[in-house]
């Protein structure tokens, strides 16, 4: 038998280190347990219902019932016959009672554009009808209830999962058919939102860039004293409140407000520009926001650079155009994509600032998911623009995490 | 860094053209948050110079009326729970994630930094469906909950920096001379990686304190907070206390910037770092 080291109690020092070492994991473990249920339960749960109202919304299942049912026994050919009819009559007079018809005809209007006043009309009507044979009846009523499309839409909602959601966040829409196509050019608004997020986004980075890249470096190489008292020009602002920095801009890019008083007092222009409530106000005051952003990462990589490098370059014959764009500025790109990439998810994002200072019209997409859920109250569509913004997030911060490594995330 | 005797006429141009450059950048950075400040003391209801005296007409608004009072009062309450919560649930997370190399380290790590990179509105929207179904919107309760999972990265992010760079051996000597595990903590971990937790602890209260996008949604007007009352100081109804509120919050955020320099100078002291 081959015997190891034995502890003082008979047991070899291996297995006793092994159960030391799992002691210490379960441990560690035990201390990180409390926050990840925390985070599960009150984050990622919430998401994940988020991401599951994108595609689930069983209300005109629950709105509709028999209805919905009686179409289990529907080829899908033509319109259905009087069944079907018989169920709707029944629903909608159970809808009308409980006031719930409203309700239906904002769902059913998402699809089927204007049907919402017709079906309460209907079903005010129908609220009278005694006895069948309904299928005539209801059809000269309201040729709306008639349509292939109004009740192609009601076999689909037998399954409360419904891609409508998701296909509408990329201007798409099933048809009478039950196909999916483009939607028509007039209604396509989705992918203008998301350019128009996109374009604001690399902009405000681009600007960071520039305006941060040159003052990162002055700041890097500037001895500790005079470095120190221009960081706290960077910090400050980085420390105020989002809402205070908002408030400024709101408050300088006023019609008459101080930016353009300056600009008639020197007779740059003679009207005032219209600066809030614009594309404009919504840039300036979001790359002000982000500046310490991009410039701080790029700051402390510029820190780490030993200036020997330059001098070798430069020994070496380089010109200074030469020495700075081959060896310095290639050692500052860790710095630059970490900085970057950062504004650019944050920007993404945002909605407090273009909601305060950007045109009305002009709204990034969390804009537009705040107004779908307090002024449409249109949670479905909420959900599925929220998992259009949540995949782009993800995937740009795998992009940081590969690039930068999330526990090397600094703060100030 | 001066310039040397021997630079060449471009090295002079890049020399001040960087300088200048720089001067106007960080002007801008900080112009607009001391532009406003004076505003706040005009006796007008204007956001424009020149100032026709001055007046503290919108700090007695900001300081004595019941509709800001009330909010400053709920915008204390949740940071401090907040503070609270999440700086004790991410010190012993951090404390857990530093200690050994535990499985899945960088899957749990990446769940619990995600709050900070998803966007708030997403956040909001979906914590008002989870927490309308539990009863939790409308209460300070739920928008502790949500303030908390917004603040805990900051702490693990800054905690755990302070931890890697404490020196573990010094909880061997405490447990070589007779200490216990719980005196080793308390007596000798601790004290040490305190400044990384206080500053954690701070950046936790500030995101509680500056948040608006999730209050948006989840508060009723009961639970109305001084950011969220700012949000509609400038949308709904504009008033110049917007500015008086302005100006207060960054004085406070001066005074929390320059705690964390002091804690941070602090932390590098006890670490045996000299600058």
């Amino acid at each position: 038998m081959a015997t190891g080291v034995l502890t003082s109690d008979g047991i070899p020092l291996k297995v006793k280190l092994k159960r030391a070492e799992r002691r210490t994991k379960l441990k560690a473990l035990g201390l990180v347990v409390p926050l990840f249920i925390f985070i599960l339960f009150s984050f990622v749960a919430p998401i994940g219902n988020l991401l599951l109202s994108s595609v689930y919304d069983p209300s005109i299942k629950t709105l509709l019932p028999n209805t919905v049912a009686s179409l289990d026994q529907w080829d899908g050919e033509g319109i259905p016959d009087e069944y079907a009819f018989a169920a709707l009559v029944q629903d909608l007079k159970t809808a009308q009672k409980d006031e719930k018809v409203a309700l239906l005809g904002k769902r059913l209007n998402y699809e089927i554009s204007a049907i919402r006043s017709k079906i309460q009309s209907a079903a005010r009507k129908i609220e009278k009808l005694e006895q069948g044979p309904y299928k005539q009846t209801v059809l000269d009523m309201e040729p709306a209830l008639g349509t292939r499309h109004f009740w192609t839409l009601l076999k689909r909602s037998g399954s409360s999962f419904t891609p409508h959601y998701l296909l509408n966040t990329i201007d798409m829409r099933i048809n009478q058919d039950g196909k999916v196509e483009a939607m028509p050019q007039d209604r396509s608004i989705y992918i203008g939102i998301y350019g128009r997020t996109l374009l604001i986004s690399l902009t405000v980075t681009l600007a960071t860039l520039l305006l941060g890249y040159p003052v990162a470096w002055l700041i890097a190489n500037l001895p500790t004293r005079s470095a120190s008292l221009l960081l706290i020009f960077v910090l400050l602002p980085f420390w105020t409140s989002l809402l205070v920095r908002t408030t400024a801009w709101f408050v300088l890019l006023q019609d008459n407000g101080i930016i353009n008083d300056a600009l008639i007092a020197m007779g740059l222009t003679e009207e005032p520009l219209k600066l809030i409530f614009s594309r404009f106000g919504t840039i300036i005051a979001m790359t002000h926001i982000q500046l310490p952003f991009t410039l701080l990462p790029i700051y402390s990589v510029m820190k780490t650079i030993s200036p020997t490098y330059m001098r070798a370059a430069r020994s070496l014959g380089a010109g200074p155009v030469y020495a700075f764009t081959r060896i310095y500025m290639p050692q500052t790109l860790p710095g630059v994509a970490a900085g970057c990439l950062l504004t650019f998810i944050l920007s993404l994002g945002y909605y407090i600032t273009p909601a305060l200072v950007g045109g009305p019209t002009d709204q990034m997409i969390s804009g537009v998911i705040a107004d779908s859920m307090n002024r449409d109250l249109n949670w479905g569509k909420a959900s599925a623009l929220g998992a259009v913004l949540l995949m782009a997030t993800v995937i740009l911060y795998l992009v940081y995490d590969r690039l930068v490594g999330i526990d090397k995330m600094k703060l100030g | 860094m001066s310039l040397p005797i021997h630079a060449t006429p471009t090295e002079r141009l890049f020399y001040w053209g960087v300088r200048i450059f720089s001067a106007i950048v960080l002007l801008f950075l900080i112009a607009p948050i001391l532009v406003i400040m004076p505003l706040s003391f005009n006796p007008e209801p204007y956001f424009s110079y020149p100032l026709s005296g001055i007046s503290l007409r919108w700090y007695h608004e900001f300081f004595f009326s019941e509709r800001w009072l009330t909010t400053m009062k709920n915008s204390m309450i949740i940071a401090v729970a907040t503070t609270i919560l999440a700086t004790f649930l991410g010190t012993l997370a951090s404390l857990g994630l530093t200690m050994t190399r535990i499985p899945g380290r960088t899957f749990i790590m990446s769940i619990l930094i995600s709050p900070l990179i998803v966007p708030v509105i997403i956040s909001a929207v979906g914590m008002f469906f989870f927490f309308a179904r539990m009863g939790l919107t409308s209460t300070f309760l739920g928008i502790i909950l949500a303030h908390t999972v917004l603040a805990t990265p900051f702490v693990i992010i800054t905690v755990t920096a302070t931890l890697q760079g404490f020196d573990r051996s010094l909880l061997r000597a405490g447990a070589s001379m007779g200490a216990n595990p719980t005196e080793v903590f308390f007596k000798i971990m601790l004290p040490l990686i305190m400044p990384g937790v206080i500053s954690g602890g701070l950046f936790a209260f500030v995101t509680s304190f500056d948040e608006v996008v999730v209050v948006l949604f989840l508060a009723s007007p009961e639970q109305r907070t001084l950011p969220r009352q700012m949000f509609s100081g400038i949308r709904e109804i504009i008033s110049p206390t917007i500015t008086a509120a302005a100006t207060v919050l960054t004085i406070l955020s001066t005074a929390m910037l320059v705690s964390l320099e002091f804690l941070r100078r602090r932390n590098e002291r006890l670490r045996g770092i000299r600058s």
